[in-house]
């Protein structure tokens, strides 16, 4: 019989996937990114059941899944409560390497806030830090409309 | 050996082209809070989660760990099951086999789509081979016209044979709540509708929708104690024959479902399905499955399926009644589609089916088409069986 | 309830880059291998399932090229998405269900297809409105908990280095493995820095192949000639969704998961009773955090448990044996291959990575989702 294949080329061929979105934010959400973008203002959204506030605010507490209530207006400051110091970067992150990846307590909420750190020196990076978010100059309702989170004293 | 499983409970979305109110987690949660109350339970109560959907309609990986917001499937075992189109009723076997075997006494079941965050035909290209096929397909639609041709050249159907089972269809989604196209049609509307790939209309077609359907399945040990009439699951069968779009290679019917078919009245004992089952809810994604597939599945002779639907049999008050809920032509959300032909079928036999109940349901049929021509089919019973 | 067991296995080599097959012509090998260590023919196959993600495979409805190919022309069959440790537990209710006495289940990936796009695909597993253009994929939020365990326990990085020397090293007796590799703590230490506290070595590559199980209920398994491996228990669990709702530094799924799974087998001493481990290492801190979560040590004491020996091959409780995920990941098939290399440890089997004779009893461990979110444990038995 004899291996065929020892004489054949192995071809790779290219492609593509090319599939655009459109995601809907949904009332609640929009009404999130509203506040963000025209007011700079970070929001949480309270659990009738678990009595915690969560941010970014969700429909239903992901906890309980009873929906929740009162919206609950955060100041935007917080501690870190982890981060990474990303060295090799790739092409879908918004900041070039060195830059950190942080998930930070904001001030009244309950959940962790996803984002980066900006305006510091990488090495000074320690959990406990307290941080304050920098807005976007343009802003568009999306979780870049804060561009990072900066140390404050 | 395996214990008796029925659905106790369902719930469903209001479906509508774009759903713009709520993002996917919480059209998911819709569907999960209706079931609950069906089934007159809390998330408490339930031992697991399993959901579905076609990832990249929504363009989300993972979607088992990512819809836990909505599914309330935290702090419990959660699993997404997904075989494209038959999705929903794949999720339907899924469930059933899930607590027969004892493994879990209360299953939370869930099917969803936000087909309006993407392009579909974009989306259902990548199914294809991305070497031998993709450079020549197009969407979901140029199978069934195939078949559609073949269908019409060998048994001499015509587009007028289709455009009544659009017409029924259409028509019985008027008394359902939660479909999605909720006007009627006439034969002349289906036939000056613009041709999408021939023979096919726009009106002999499926809509894209968004929607959330959840079905609650519970063994015998906790079903009667939980629900004054289950929904008991006699038997399942499928089939998926296809690796390649070009397999269906002239045939004039769907071959998976017509084996499905076989194996399931074998193993129930239905012999006459027109006769014995009292209601179908049928996966017909196209008109002209009304006519081919009722054939194929043995509810008449092939050829014969257009005589039956001009008669009347498959209407609302006819001898076997189809889609009852207006079928996939007024709604299709399609992880959810097959799911809510299962809860519409657990609906009539459990009596809720409100406008669109068919009297004294003792035997019903869901049954699953996926554009890969996936055959599913459920038969579902209100006797608790042997 | 009746048993269920494993009665035929069979994988393809773990490799870096497949370029002689398609991910469907793996799944056949893997099929073909399986048949013929069960010592059967498709007839005795009752229905099959199959294990694949569409990101992965960039393919919507991934599942179809590859029924064909397990077998399935006239048969009933089904699909999971997730990784093969979820396929096989449907594959199981299937078997206990009364429908079937026999199921075939196979899982793949092919990352080297779109290796270069791999943080798209992990990327693409963050909610799109909330969180998907802050650019994280798996391994930047892994490092995320990487750096919140340690801290939170005094881990060290030579502690987690350990990891892949063992595990690397463990590879050399693995015919199948893509990377086995002779390395110390300091090569670990050495390697390139990707994000904080991950280097190249602490991270599993992504990898080519398909593997293959083969289920029995009692009755039908006399049917295959193979020293029958018995599921003696099995759970799964997963944690909430967002980063934010959940402490990295717990994993209280793959607890709840053990907890249950070891009920369910009647095991009360896991570090005891359990005769070895194979489970998910994707990055070396992930294998000290489930060996904590399984309950082979305190809490916090993975890293004493690994500097200690004795989750060593010739260890009191020997994991990973085969190298892990660290020497070969497929992704999505990963956990089905730990299963895999469990039930040659309890056949006798497992050539140079037998731990020891007279192996009773064998975990295998999958996860599904981002750091761990979802965890599925396997106890298997031999009687």
């Amino acid at each position: 019989m004899g291996d065929y294949w020892s004489d054949a080329e192995n071809m790779v061929q290219p492609g593509k996937i090319k599939v655009p979105y459109t995601w809907q934010a949904g009332e609640m959400a929009s009404h999130y990114f509203t506040r963000l973008r025209d007011e700079k203002k970070i929001l949480g959204k309270h659990c009738p059941k678990c009595d915690k506030v969560l941010a970014p605010p969700r429909k239903n507490c992901p906890f309980c899944t009873v929906p929740t209530d009162e919206w609950v207006e955060l100041s935007g400051q917080g501690t870190v409560d982890t981060f990474t110091v990303v060295r090799k970067g790739n092409a879908i992150q918004p900041m070039k390497a060195p830059f950190v990846y942080a998930l930070i307590r904001l001030d009244g909420a309950d959940t962790g806030f996803l984002h980066m750190l900006g305006e510091v020196d990488p090495e000074a990076v320690k959990e406990g830090m307290r941080v304050e978010a920098v807005f976007a100059e343009e802003r568009i309702g999306s979780p870049r409309d804060i561009a990072y989170f900066k140390p404050i004293g | 050996m395996g214990k008796r499983a029925a659905i106790i409970g369902t719930g469903q979305t209001y479906c509508k082209s774009i759903r713009r109110d709520v993002n996917g987690q919480e059209l998911i949660n819709e569907a999960v809070t209706r079931a609950l109350q069906d089934a007159e339970l809390t998330i408490d109560d339930i031992d697991g989660v399993v959901i579905g959907n076609m990832d990249h309609f929504e363009g989300i990986n993972y979607v088992d760990c990512w819809s836990i917001d909505g599914s309330g499937g935290y702090m419990k075992p959660t699993m997404k099951l997904c075989t494209g189109g038959t999705t929903g009723t794949t999720l339907g076997i899924g469930g059933y086999h899930m607590v027969a075997s004892g493994m879990f006494d209360k299953l939370l079941v869930i099917g969803w789509e936000k087909n309006s965050e993407s392009d579909t035909t974009g989306a259902i290209v990548t199914a294809t081979d991305p070497i031998l096929d993709r450079g020549v397909m197009a969407g979901a639609l140029a199978g069934l016209a195939i078949e559609a041709s073949e269908y019409a050249a060998a048994y001499g159907a015509t587009s007028k044979d289709a455009a009544r089972v659009s017409v029924r269809d259409r028509k019985h989604a008027c008394n359902n709540p939660y479909a999605h196209l909720r006007k009627e049609v006439t034969i002349e509307e289906v036939l000056s509708s613009p041709v999408i790939s021939d023979p096919l209309r726009l009106l002999d077609m499926c809509p894209r929708t968004d929607g959330a359907c959840a079905v609650i399945y519970a063994n015998e040990d906790v079903a009667e104690k939980l629900c004054p009439q289950p929904a008991w699951v006699v038997g399942t069968s499928n089939r998926h024959c296809y690796s390649r779009f070009a397999d269906i290679k002239g045939q004039t019917g769907m071959l998976s479902l017509t084996t499905a078919a076989k194996e399931l009245w074998a193993k129930t004992g239905v012999k006459e399905p027109l006769k014995e089952i009292d209601v179908m809810e049928m996966y017909q994604p196209y008109s002209w499955g009304g006519l081919i597939w009722f054939e194929d599945m043995g509810f008449c002779k092939k050829g014969e399926g257009p005589k039956y639907i001009w008669d009347g049999v498959t209407d609302m008050g006819g001898e076997c009644p189809v889609n009852p809920s207006g079928g996939v032509i007024s709604t299709n959300p399609i992880g959810a589609t097959g799911l809510i032909r299962c809860a519409e079928i657990a609906g009539q036999i459990m009596g809720k089916a409100g406008d669109r109940q068919v009297p004294d349901v003792e035997l019903a049929l869901a049954t699953g088409f996926g554009g890969c021509f996936w055959s599913d089919m459920i038969l579902y019973s209100k006797n608790k069986p042997a | 309830m009746d048993r269920v067991a494993i009665v035929g296995i069979g994988q393809t080599k773990i490799e870096a880059s497949k370029e002689r097959q398609n991910y469907p012509e793996m799944v056949y090998e893997a099929v073909k291998l399986a048949l013929e260590d069960a010592g059967v023919g498709m007839d005795e196959v009752d229905n099959v399932v199959t294990t694949s993600n569409d990101f992965w495979d960039g393919r919507t409805i991934s599942c179809m090229p590859v029924g064909g190919v397990s077998g399935a022309f006239d048969k009933n069959i089904s699909g999971v998405e997730g990784d093969g440790t979820f396929g096989a537990f449907y594959a199981t209710c299937r078997t206990l269900s009364g429908s079937y006495g026999s199921t075939l289940v196979t899982a793949h990936g092919k990352g080297s297809e779109s290796r270069s796009i791999a943080p798209m695909i992990t990327n693409a597993a963050f909610d799109p409105v909330l969180a998907r253009s802050l650019g994280l994929d798996m391994t930047t939020a892994c490092a995320l908990q990487a750096r919140k365990y340690m801290q939170r326990y005094g881990i060290t990085e030579e502690e987690c280095a350990q990891v892949s020397v063992k595990n690397h090293g463990n590879a050399l007796d693995n015919p199948n493995a893509q990377s086995p590799m002779k390395i110390t703590v300091e090569d670990v230490m050495k390697s390139e820095k990707i994000a904080e506290p991950l280097k190249a070595l602490d991270v599993s590559p992504i990898s080519d192949g398909a593997c293959c199980l083969i289920l029995a209920n009692e009755e039908r398994a006399k049917k295959f000639r193979t020293k029958p491996v018995w599921l003696k228990g099995v759970s799964f669990c997963a944690d909430a969704f967002q980063l934010g709702d959940r402490d990295l530094s717990e994993c209280k799924p793959l607890e709840q998961a053990a907890a249950k799974a070891y009920r369910m087998a009647g095991i009360t001493d896991p570090r005891k009773e359990i005769d070895v481990a194979e489970i998910c290492d994707a990055f070396t801190y992930q294998e000290l955090m489930w060996t904590e979560g399984l309950g082979f040590c305190k809490k916090g004491e993975g890293g004493k448990l690994v500097t200690s020996g004795a989750t060593a091959k010739d260890g009191d409780i020997p994991v990973n044996p085969s190298g892990g995920l660290l020497s070969g990941h497929v992704a999505i098939a990963a956990g089905m291959y730990r299963m895999i290399e469990a039930v040659r440890q309890i056949r006798g089997e497992a050539g140079g990575m037998q731990v020891k004779e007279g192996v009773k009893t064998a975990l295998a461990h999958g996860v599904n989702g981002l750091c761990g979110q979802s965890h599925c444990v396997w106890i298997l038995g031999s009687e």
